[in-house]
């Protein structure tokens, strides 16, 4: 190990070498921006200075051929300056109006979706699915390529009440997070203990540790010590999984998808709100999960006619109802959608408000 | 040498449609690319993916893999299935932390593609939910060289497992008119005071720091770190007379009446008669929305800022928690004010590693030992500010009443002075 190379232990890096001149300069000194038109945004310094972002969707699984074409359109027709915003889009930063044109239509050309600013629906926030987790029920790239597919008018253009974020997760830890539509998985089966492997591999006390219902307990099993779930409390949620892997929860049937909306991050006009259950039972169905992004469409579309604007999706339920919510995007109502969690007495009706 | 394709029907499917297609960005890597080794790696990634979607399956195993003096940063990928498709069975991601706020330039890109696809698979993210640039595909041998390399120009490994974690920020300052802090300073001064503690996993289990510049909170602070810092203002928001009766103007009393005045969650607004607009300051909780909705006309004042929340997290394992005000309000303008934000976060933090249990986030142990215990522990007085309303259950003994009110009007007397 003598000749091993002592790493610098740099952290993060100063962004101040990276970021655009103008923005160096006018920094903390910005007075408005405005929305010229879908995907590009203007915003202008108290000095006079004015920046032009040009944002565009990617496949965010970048390949570095699509790495290097992004960089060479930002050599190219912008200023060598990039921004990458929480969803993964990526922005061009330009000082000269117009290079504003030229600059879309090159990401155009190149396959890149210029839009996702404002009203619209912007890029999915999405995790790694099959392509590269160790727990995943189903893919997040594919799909999230699959849904964009059907909503890339909806990114390209600001036609919604308010902007809207779209959140996948491969498993109910919810990587993808909060959205104002989730699509989640959602397991229905407890899991498979394969019984010769739970004693070299996992830990066992604290897979117990780990169950959020006290469904697992130590067994002995064909005289080898093992592990047991309880499947009468197991509410599936997968837990146990990662710290044990032979306690296999995915199946190919069993794990479905589930619907969850009204998540919002923002303090604006309200306190941030969790996402809440309106589907489940949706299968996992690659390579284009066609009835989850159905049920999506249906939402939006609801959503986009429903809404006043300025509405998140949570804000138009709390204006319409939730019973008026069901009937309009034609889902059932059943008794799953009845909180049982800690706190689920605060999510019930004591009062006389109801919509006829 | 040719290499043998895997067949990918289902796959191909995910390159029709308008959106880019991440299928075709690996088959390019697979069919054009210089190198073999990445023509060969990504054909069996292809292949092992295509498996996943027949079966619907994931195939890949955890591990440990990380790289010299660090205990973390890698997330080790090793196939079950590596036997059929045996160039890609080793495929660790490399978390690499982002400059704060996610900037850079082309040239600093291509660098890092360059070292990239010299050692990986050419596939690369920016970012992931945690807000690390993933590096997705090295062998074990790799991941050392390859950090070794960005390492000596200025990259580092970002958190993984129970360490704190590679922060975010928003854009602010930089490039945003509703910035009411200097959000980069935040984000790599609490960040990089606990670089060993990022390398080093040795904390009950995560620890996120995010930083927004203000409300509207573009970075998902409140609900997805542990140590959420939120940029806000206590004086009076500007408003510009002029610009407001512009927006009247253009969209008319009814539009301003409707999406602004009766909007404000606190009823702090009004329209006057001459069209200008009248802000009760004392009930405004600074949301956000009138100033997203006229942002010509109404900006943050000048005594700015921030609200520092804890405990924010996702399901796992007593359900969604959002982060709890701990700090109102505390300025950051002095090195001295950073330095104290810094500080409240080593002593939360080693207040945590001390009495969280294994695998409990902040916000759990928080839940589990009561917050008014918590704030006893890290040593910062109770503040109405902190709650939705007090307490509703009379179940609680209140013999310390009499102190505790004391001690009340002394910090109300303190704070008048």
């Amino acid at each position: 190990m003598a000749d091993m190379r002592e790493p610098i232990e740099s952290g993060c890096p100063d962004p101040w070498q990276y970021m655009h001149p103008v923005m160096r300069k006018n920094f903390g000194q910005w007075k408005y921006h405005e929305h010229p038109r879908p995907g590009v945004l203007r915003h202008v310094a108290f000095s006079g200075d004015e920046i032009w972002t040009v944002k565009a969707g990617t496949q965010r699984i970048l390949d570095v051929f699509s790495l290097r074409k992004l960089c060479d359109i930002g050599d190219q027709y912008a200023d060598g300056h990039v921004h990458f915003t929480i969803r993964s889009s990526i922005e061009f930063l330009v000082t000269d109006q117009a290079k504003v044109e030229p600059l879309i239509q090159a990401l155009e050309e190149a396959g890149f979706i210029v839009g996702g600013t404002q009203n619209s629906v912007t890029m999915i926030s999405h995790t790694q699915g099959w392509l590269h987790c160790d727990i995943p029920g189903t893919d997040a790239s594919g799909v999230v390529k699959a849904m964009m597919d059907e909503l890339i008018d909806e990114f390209r253009n600001t036609n919604m009440p308010n902007r809207v974020h779209i959140t996948t997760s491969c498993c109910q830890i919810n990587c993808g997070g909060q959205g104002d539509i989730a699509i989640n998985v959602q397991h229905t089966k407890p899991p498979k203990i394969n019984h010769d492997l739970v004693a070299n591999v996992c830990e066992r006390p604290s897979v117990v540790a780990r169950c959020p219902v006290a469904a697992i307990r130590p067994a002995l099993v064909n005289g080898k010590p093992s592990l047991e779930v309880d499947e009468r409390k197991c509410i599936c949620c997968g837990a146990c999984y990662p710290p044990c892997p032979p306690m296999q929860i995915n199946d190919a049937e069993h794990t479905k998808l589930a619907i969850w909306v009204g998540g919002n991050h923002s303090n604006a006009r309200g306190k941030p709100t969790f996402q809440k259950l309106v589907a489940a039972g949706i299968p996992n169905n690659p390579p284009r999960w066609p009835e989850a992004t159905g049920i999506v469409k249906r939402i939006l579309k609801a959503y986009k006619e429903g809404a006043r604007d300025w509405e998140r999706i949570n804000e138009w339920i709390e204006r319409i109802g939730w019973p008026r919510f069901f009937e309009e995007v034609e889902l059932p109502f059943t008794k799953y959608h009845i909180d049982t969690w800690r706190g689920a007495r605060n999510s019930f009706n004591a009062s006389t408000y109801i919509r006829f | 040498m040719a290499i043998q394709k895997h067949h990918t029907p289902m796959l191909d499917q995910l390159e029709e449609g308008p959106w880019p297609s991440f299928i075709s960005g690996i088959k390019r890597l697979r069919d054009q690319h210089p190198d073999a080794r990445i023509n060969e790696v990504t054909n069996d990634l292809l292949g092992q993916l295509e498996h996943s979607y027949e079966t619907r399956k994931g195939y890949w195993k955890g591990g440990t893999v990380s790289v010299y003096g660090y205990g973390g940063g890698i997330i080790p990928r090793f196939s079950e299935v590596g036997k059929a498709f045996p160039k890609s069975k080793e495929f660790h991601t490399i978390r690499v932390q982002p400059p704060a706020g996610n900037h850079y330039s082309t040239a600093m890109l291509r660098q890092l593609a360059d070292s990239w696809e010299k050692h990986g698979s050419g596939l690369v993210t920016f970012h992931g939910q945690t807000g690390n640039i993933m590096f997705i595909g090295a062998d074990t041998p790799s991941t050392q060289r390859f950090f070794d390399e960005i390492n000596d120009y200025g990259w580092d490994l970002g958190g993984a497992g129970p360490c704190v974690r590679t922060a975010m920020s928003c854009i602010g300052s930089a490039r945003c008119e509703m910035s009411c802090t200097n959000e980069l300073k935040a984000h790599r001064l609490l960040v990089n005071n606990f670089t060993d503690d990022v390398h080093r996993p040795a904390l009950p289990y995560k620890f996120k720091f995010k930083v927004s510049g203000c409300a509207n909170d573009c970075q998902n602070a409140i609900e997805r770190s542990d140590f959420a810092v939120i940029g806000t203002w206590r004086d009076d928001m500007k408003v510009d007379q002029a610009e407001v009766k512009a927006y009247v103007a253009q969209k008319g009393r009814q539009y301003i009446i409707d999406n602004v005045v009766t909007r404000c969650p606190t009823h702090a607004l009004s329209l006057n008669d001459d069209n200008t607009l009248a802000v009760n300051n004392r009930d405004c909780v600074r949301c956000m929305h009138c100033l997203n909705v006229m942002p010509k006309a109404l900006h943050p004042g000048d005594d700015k800022g921030v609200t520092i929340l804890i405990g924010g997290k996702r399901t796992l394992k007593i359900g969604d928690l959002m982060g709890t005000v701990v700090v109102p309000f505390k300025k950051l303008e002095t090195e001295e004010d950073y330095e104290s934000m810094v500080e409240l976060a080593e002593t939360i933090i080693d207040f945590w590693a001390e009495n969280g249990l294994e695998h409990e986030r902040c916000g759990e142990m928080i839940e589990r030992i009561g917050l008014a215990n918590f704030l006893e522990g890290i040593g910062i007085e109770p503040d109405p500010n902190m709650l939705s309303h007090p307490r509703q259950s009379s179940y609680i003994r209140m013999d310390g009443w009499d102190e505790a009110a004391e001690e009340w009007f002394e910090r109300q007397a303190v704070a008048g002075e």
